[in-house]
């Protein structure tokens, strides 16, 4: 822990960091500097609350509370999920039910097997991995559905006319989109510690503990993953393919674009 | 003679344009009906509402003496087929889009019908590992009228599979539709070309989204 050396003048001076992102927007005109100091005052206040409510929470080490983190967590995750499936009907409640489901199975399942302790500074920070993590894929997930439903809707409405099912009409298109939700997961964990050292084994090297010890919390991590997101992209495309029709088992044209 | 299909009142717009207009018809069973009018008439709209592809926006379809809307659609597009103008193949090979109807019925796969079907259309039995991407325009049309015809619906209704088409391949999709309406199958067949609406047992036509006597 003594290594821990984050100051308040050690981080405005990392703010020149900031500053290189700002110079490069304002010297290729890339229009993205409004973007970039929108986002750093966010991350800062954001996180800052963050801080102090994580304090607080682990401080308290009341269920409730606990408790509470996850539901808030669970919502913010489905709300901007659901943003990511622009023009899906329902895609809100589709990515709660995929998040929740996702979350409290993955969750469960690492407290059941002793992996993780159900005590906040270890729900808290783990929910928002799984979170987040079945967030982005759900997005993914949403995105490939609208795109391949937009370039197959000939196929769609061919296989419909022949007498299939919703769901005949579009498993191909249901299957290339659990996949793309999966995908970017199944690539990452191929270049562990070759390529990257994640946040949660880098966390702990940085907190003083022992590397060899650190990889087993990614190990586990890795599994954790793997599973909510694998859990998220499915309940989410099974939930979301259905809007796209109606209930005369109709394709919906005004949702293809 | 039995009517297969009794179209009354029915509207469809979209917006608030309207596409079909006050449309009121009969079709007999067993017929060979063409479907006429110029580009944009409004004839693979009725078509569309016919297959349940589409629903009208007010007005009634009654097939086989009840409302489409109380049909199941899945059931009622395997009594009712609709055929594309310019039809997709699905997946990789031939083989997979003639087992489909069989899948969709959850029925075993039956090669021997499928090269008799093939048969039919000219087509030998190498045709069923074939690429998708191996076949020609004509050969494809012709396959994909099979993916409707393996399992003979009561009503094809097909949107000018022979537009593009050589003379040759028309032909061959002329004399299938043929054989099976031989066979009892009633054909609703939208289409430009004056030899098929000549042979055919009666003419629909459409201009501006309304029945029209030519």
């Amino acid at each position: 822990m003594t290594n821990l050396t984050v100051s308040n003048s050690t981080l405005a001076l990392g703010f020149v960091l900031v500053l290189v992102a700002l110079v490069i927007g304002y010297v290729e005109k890339l229009h993205i500097n409004k973007d970039i100091l929108i986002g750093v005052v966010r991350a800062i206040v954001q996180l800052s609350i963050v801080g102090y409510v994580l304090k607080f929470v682990i401080k308290a080490d009341d269920i409730w509370l606990t408790g509470a983190c996850f539901v808030i967590i669970v919502i913010n995750a489905s709300w901007n999920a659901g943003k990511r499936g622009n023009g899906i009907p329902k895609a809100f409640q589709s990515s709660l039910l995929a998040i929740s489901v996702g979350t409290v199975i993955t969750l469960g399942t690492l407290v059941w097997t002793g992996s993780i302790k159900f005590v906040p500074e270890q729900i808290v920070p783990v929910t928002g991995m799984i979170a987040s993590n079945i967030m982005v894929a759900i997005g993914l997930c949403y995105r490939n559905m609208m795109q391949t439903f937009t370039d197959r809707h000939q196929q769609v409405l061919e296989k419909l006319a022949l007498g299939a099912d919703i769901k005949m009409a579009c498993l191909d298109i249901l299957r290339d989109s659990i996949r793309s939700g999966m995908q970017p997961t199944i690539d990452s964990i191929k270049t562990l510690g070759l390529v990257s050292l994640p946040g949660m084994m880098s966390g702990l090297i940085f907190a003083g503990v022992d590397p060899v010890k650190a990889i087993k919390y990614q190990i586990i991590v890795t599994f954790m993953l793997l599973a909510s997101t694998g859990l998220g992209s499915i309940i989410s495309c099974y939930l979301a393919y259905k809007q796209f029709f109606n209930e005369r088992k109709q394709l919906r044209n005004e949702l293809i674009s | 003679m039995e009517k297969i299909f009794q179209v009354k009142h029915l509207f469809y717009k979209v917006n608030e344009t309207t596409i079909l207009k006050d449309i009121n018809l009969d079709i007999q069973k067993g017929k060979y009906i063409t479907v006429v009018g110029p580009s944009g008439s409004g004839k693979s709209t009725l078509m569309r509402i016919l297959a349940s592809m589409i629903s009208s926006t007010s007005g009634d379809v009654i097939f086989d003496g009840k409302s489409i809307e109380t049909y199941d659609p899945i059931l009622y597009r395997q009594k009712v087929s609709y055929a594309f103008q310019q039809p997709t193949l699905f997946g990789k090979t031939v083989r997979e889009n003639l087992a489909f109807p069989f899948e969709v019925r959850k029925k075993e796969v039956d090669e021997a019908k499928i090269i008799d079907y093939l048969k039919m259309v000219n087509l030998d039995e190498t045709y069923i590992d074939k690429s998708v991407n191996d076949v020609s325009g004509g050969e494809k049309q012709r396959i994909a009228l099979l993916r409707n015809l393996l399992f003979p619906p009561e009503v094809l209704i097909t949107d000018e599979v022979t537009a593009g088409l050589d003379a040759e391949n028309k032909e061959i999709v002329h004399k299938m539709l043929n054989q099976f309406n031989q066979r009892g199958l009633t054909i609703l067949r939208v289409t430009h070309d004056e030899t098929e609406i000549e042979v055919a047992d009666d003419k629909i036509s459409i201009r501006k989204g309304e029945l029209v006597n030519d």
